[in-house]
C-alpha cells in the first residue's frame, strides 16, 4: 500500500453553506494531484434538515461514501449534527466543530430537548475535539454568512498545504465581491 | 483536462463530447442535474417537458429527424414514460437516443425504491450501468455508437451515488456528427399490428447480437485476483464498494451492461473461483441470470434487496473486521426536512388542519405538510394521484365530498393533475382541488414549467393561465387564495367543500426562495404583549421557538411572511 485514502466528513444543516466547503476542498485536492471522490445527497435533505458530504482522496479512491469508524476528520458546522455523526469518527480522529445551536423542529416542537454539554460529551467520546464559536469569527471578517470559511480555515491546519495554494483554491472558488471578507474568514479560522 | 465532476455533470458533458444536440427530460432526484448541465452547453438545445412521457416521445422525434437525443428521468419517471420505451424499442431510432434513468436505492429522496433494470429486460432495450463519473462520461459517448449501430434507444441507469458523487474525468472536444437524413419508413415507423409483427423478431434479433456483444465489450470486464476461493460478480456503485474492502485480492467480474447479459463470460469467470457472490443493489438481476444460465451462486440470500449498500455493509457480510469508534450514548433528536420559512405552502395547509378536512396529498415541497405539528396529508401516492384519487374517494361518497380535497403543485399539476381533473368534471365527482402555485417546481431545486411563464435556459415563454385551464376544462368554480391570508384561505375552503359541484382554489404565491421575491424583512416578538400561549407554534415555523415562556423569533430566518402574527391573540407578533 502507499498513500493510504483520508477520509473526510463536512456535516451541517441544510443551507449552511457546507457545499462551497467540500467544493474548495475538492478543488485543493484536484491541484495536488490526488484522486479524489466527493459525494453528497442533494435533494429533499436540503429543506432545513441534517446534511453531510463525504470527501475521500489519495491514490487511488474507489468507495464513494464514508462509514463508522472511517472518518479522519469531521468538520462540523453545528453542535448537535456533530454529535450525530461522532460514531463516524476513528478512534483518533479529530472532530472540529462550529459550537452554533440551531435548533431542529422535533426540539422546536418540545418533543425532544436539545441535548446540554454537548462540547463535554463530544470529547468524552473519544474523539480529539476542537469546538470553537465560528460564527462570531464569521461576524469579525464582515458576515455570519462565512462560516463556512472559518471552519475551513481551522480544517487547514490538518493539510500539510501553503496558504498560498489555499489562497489560490479559495479565489477560483468564490466570488469577486466576497473574496476579501472570505480571505479575512479563513485567516480568523486558522489562528483561532 | 482533468476537472472534478458530479456523476451527473459527466453525463451532461458525455452528451456534449458525443454531438448530443437535443436534451428533453422532466426532474426528479438523482436525475436532475445531467439537463441543467447540458443546457450550459450552446450545441445542446436543453428543455423541461411537462412530464417524463413527453420528454422521451419529444427525444424519439428530435432522433427521427437526424439529431442525436436524449431524455433523462428518476426511476419513476420512466413509469410514465414506460409506454413509449416499449414501442420505440421495435421502432429502433434513426440518430443515436440515449434514455437516462436514475435509481434511488435507500430512498434518499424518493417515494419507492423500484429496481430500473426491469424496464430493460422487459423492453428489450439495451442498458448501461457506470459505476463513477469517468464511466459515466464514457458510457455516454459509447452509448451513442451503440444506439445507431443496432438500432435501439439505449438506457443508462444512474443511481444516487453515482449520480450524486464528484470523481475524477478528462474531458476531450465535442465530435462534430451529422444529421442523419429523415427517410419515410413505415414498415420501421408505424406500429400497426402487420409491421409490428415484422418488427419483433428485429427485436429478438438484435438482442441475440448484442448478446454477442456483451461477451467481449469493454463495459464488461475481470479484474484478476489473488484468491480464488470466491469470485464476485458486481455492478455500479457495488463495484466501488468490492474493491474498497477486497482491494485484488479476489477476482471480479465488472458488469457495465446490465441488459442483455453475457452467458460465456460469467461461465468462464465462475469456472476460476470457487464460489461466487453476486453483489448487487436492489433486485437479484445478475443473480437470476446466472441461475437460468446453470450457475451456482450466493446472492440475496447474503445481499439484501432493500436499501443502499457501503463498504462496512459488504465487509461484514465477507467477515472482514470492521473497525472500532466511539460513542456518544446519548440520543440525538431528529432533524428532519421542514418547510422553510415564509414558505407559502403553510398557510394553506394551516387551513386545512383546522377544518380538519382529509387531504388527498402528491409529490412536492407540500408533501412536508404531512410532518408535525402541520400533520395535514392523508396519502402521498406518485405524481398526479390526489386529483384522480379524490375522484374516486368522493364519486360514491356525500361525506366524503364535503370533507376531502387534493393538494397539488404547480409543477406536478401540470404533468399529470390535469386528466385526474378532466375525470372530475366530465364523471361528474363533487370534488375540491386545490392548486398550490408557487411559480416554480420547488422540489427538485427550482426547474421552471409551464405555468411559469420562463423557459429551462431562463428565457421568457409562453405561459399556461391555470384559472382558464381549469374553465375550460369545465370547472366553473375557480377561485385563487393568497396562502399568507388565513381568512381568505379559510373563507375559500369552507365555501368550496359546501359548494354543490367540483371547484379548484389555486393558492398562489411564489416560493420565498425564489431569487425574485421581496421579503418584508423578520418581524419580532413584542415580550411585553406575548404570554406564552404557543399559538404561533402550530405552523411549524424553523424561524419561531420558545424560550423562557415567550416566542423569540430568528431574524435570520424570519422572512415576515405574517402567517403567525395572524394567529397571536395578543396583537405580540409583528414589525
Ligand atoms: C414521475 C415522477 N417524476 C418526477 C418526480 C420528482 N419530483 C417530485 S416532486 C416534483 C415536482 C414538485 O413540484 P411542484 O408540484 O411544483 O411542487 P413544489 O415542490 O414546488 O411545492 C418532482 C419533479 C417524481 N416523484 N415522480
Amino acid at each position: 500500500m502507499t498513500v493510504k485514502t483520508k477520509n473526510i466528513m463536512i456535516v451541517g444543516v441544510g443551507g449552511q453553506g457546507t457545499l462551497l466547503a467540500s467544493k474548495l476542498l475538492g478543488k485543493i485536492l484536484l491541484m495536488k494531484g490526488y484522486d479524489i471522490k466527493v459525494s453528497e445527497v442533494h435533494g429533499m435533505s436540503q429543506r432545513g434538515g441534517s446534511v453531510v458530504t463525504y470527501v475521500r482522496y489519495g491514490e487511488k479512491v474507489y468507495s464513494p461514501i464514508i462509514d463508522k469508524g472511517e472518518a479522519d476528520i469531521i468538520l462540523s458546522f453545528e453542535l448537535l449534527e456533530a454529535a450525530r455523526w461522532i460514531e463516524y469518527l476513528k478512534t483518533d480522529g479529530i472532530i472540529i466543530t462550529n459550537t452554533q445551536q440551531t435548533n431542529p423542529m422535533p426540539v422546536i416542537t418540545g418533543a425532544a430537548e436539545y441535548p446540554e454539554n454537548l462540547t463535554d460529551k463530544i470529547a468524552a467520546a473519544g474523539a480529539r475535539a476542537i469546538c470553537f464559536d465560528a460564527l462570531s469569527l464569521a461576524e469579525e471578517a464582515g458576515s455570519s454568512k462565512a462560516v463556512n470559511l472559518v471552519l475551513l480555515g481551522k480544517l487547514s491546519n490538518s493539510f500539510d498545504f501553503t496558504e498560498e495554494e489555499w489562497m489560490k483554491a479559495i479565489e477560483v472558488s468564490v466570488p469577486e465581491k466576497f473574496l476579501e471578507i472570505n480571505k479575512k474568514a479563513f485567516l480568523l479560522g486558522k489562528n483561532a | 483536462m482533468k476537472k472534478l465532476m458530479l456523476g451527473n455533470e459527466a453525463f451532461a458533458r458525455g452528451l456534449y463530447e458525443a454531438g448530443c444536440s437535443f436534451a428533453s427530460s422532466y426532474p426528479g432526484t438523482p436525475s436532475t442535474e445531467i439537463t441543467e448541465f447540458a443546457a450550459k452547453y450552446p450545441e445542446v438545445y436543453a428543455e423541461w417537458a411537462p412530464n417524463e412521457k413527453v420528454a422521451m416521445e419529444s427525444a424519439f422525434g428530435a432522433s427521427l429527424s437526424g439529431k442525436r437525443s436524449f431524455c433523462g428521468m428518476k426511476h419513476v419517471g420512466l413509469n410514465v414514460a414506460a409506454d413509449p420505451l416499449f414501442t420505440i424499442s421495435y421502432t429502433g431510432v434513426n440518430a443515436g437516443m440515449i434514455i437516462a434513468v436514475a435509481d434511488d436505492p435507500g430512498m434518499h429522496s424518493s417515494q419507492n425504491e423500484q429496481d430500473s433494470r426491469h424496464y430493460a429486460i422487459a423492453s428489450k432495450v439495451p442498458m448501461l450501468e457506470p459505476s463513477d463519473s469517468a464511466e459515466t462520461l464514457a458510457f455516454v459517448k459509447a452509448a451513442y455508437e451503440l444506439s445507431e449501430k443496432y438500432d435501439t434507444p439505449v438506457i443508462i441507469r444512474m443511481c444516487t451515488r453515482v449520480a450524486h458523487s464528484q470523481s475524477v474525468i478528462e474531458t476531450s472536444e465535442r465530435d462534430e456528427i451529422k444529421d442523419r437524413p429523415y427517410e419515410k419508413n413505415g414498415q420501421k415507423y408505424i406500429m400497426m399490428p402487420a409491421n409490428a409483427k415484422a418488427r419483433h423478431p428485429f427485436v429478438e434479433k438484435r438482442t441475440v447480437l448484442l448478446t454477442e456483444l456483451a461477451e467481449n465489450c469493454d463495459f464488461n470486464r475481470v479484474d484478476e485476483g489473488e484468491d480464488s476461493s470466491i469470485g464476485i460478480i458486481t455492478c455500479s456503485t457495488s463495484y466501488q464498494y468490492v474493491k474498497e474492502v477486497c482491494g485484488n485480492k479476489y477476482p471480479v467480474l465488472k458488469i457495465g451492461m446490465t441488459n442483455p447479459l453475457p452467458v460465456k463470460m460469467i461461465k468462464d469467470f465462475a469456472s476460476k473461483a470457487d464460489k461466487i457472490y453476486v453483489i448487487e443493489e436492489l433486485d437479484g438481476i445478475i443473480e437470476s441470470h446466472c441461475r437460468n444460465i446453470g450457475i451456482e451462486v450466493t446472492g440475496k440470500e447474503l445481499f439484501s434487496n432493500i436499501g443502499e449498500f457501503s463498504q462496512s455493509y459488504i465487509a461484514e457480510k465477507l467477515g472482514v473486521e470492521l473497525p472500532a469508534y466511539g460513542k456518544l450514548g446519548e440520543e440525538i433528536p431528529g432533524r428532519p426536512p421542514v418547510m422553510c420559512a415564509g414558505c407559502p405552502h403553510r398557510g394553506l395547509f394551516y387551513t386545512l388542519k383546522k377544518n380538519k378536512v382529509k387531504v388527498l396529498g402528491d409529490i412536492g415541497c407540500y408533501t412536508l405538510g404531512a410532518v408535525p405539528p402541520l400533520s395535514a396529508l392523508d396519502t402521498t401516492i406518485c405524481m398526479g394521484a390526489s386529483v384522480s384519487g379524490l375522484h374516486g374517494f368522493n364519486k360514491l361518497s356525500e361525506e366524503n365530498s364535503s370533507s376531502t380535497v387534493a393538494v397539488i403543485g404547480d409543477s406536478t399539476f401540470m404533468h399529470s393533475g390535469i386528466t385526474g381533473l378532466v375525470n372530475i368534471a366530465y364523471n361528474e365527482s363533487n370534488s375540491t382541488v386545490i392548486i398550490l402555485d408557487n411559480s416554480i417546481t420547488g422540489m427538485t431545486g427550482h426547474q421552471q414549467n409551464p405555468t411559469t411563464g420562463y423557459n429551462l435556459k431562463g428565457d421568457p415563454c409562453a405561459k399556461i393561465n391555470l384559472e382558464e385551464l381549469c374553465k375550460s376544462i369545465g370547472i366553473k368554480r375557480v377561485t385563487v387564495v393568497d396562502p399568507y391570508n388565513l381568512k381568505e384561505c379559510d373563507d375559500a375552503l369552507k365555501a368550496e367543500l359546501a359548494a354543490d359541484e367540483p371547484s379548484v382554489i389555486i393558492s398562489r404565491r411564489p416560493c420565498a426562495l425564489l431569487k425574485y421575491v421581496k421579503h418584508n424583512g423578520p418581524i419580532s416578538c413584542d415580550t411585553d404583549k406575548c404570554i406564552g400561549c404557543k399559538s404561533c407554534m402550530r405552523i411549524g415555523c424553523p424561524a419561531i421557538s420558545i424560550k423562557e415562556g415567550k416566542a423569540v423569533i430568528d431574524s435570520t430566518l424570519c422572512t415576515g411572511c405574517g402567517v403567525c402574527s395572524q394567529l397571536c391573540p395578543k396583537d405580540a407578533l409583528g414589525k
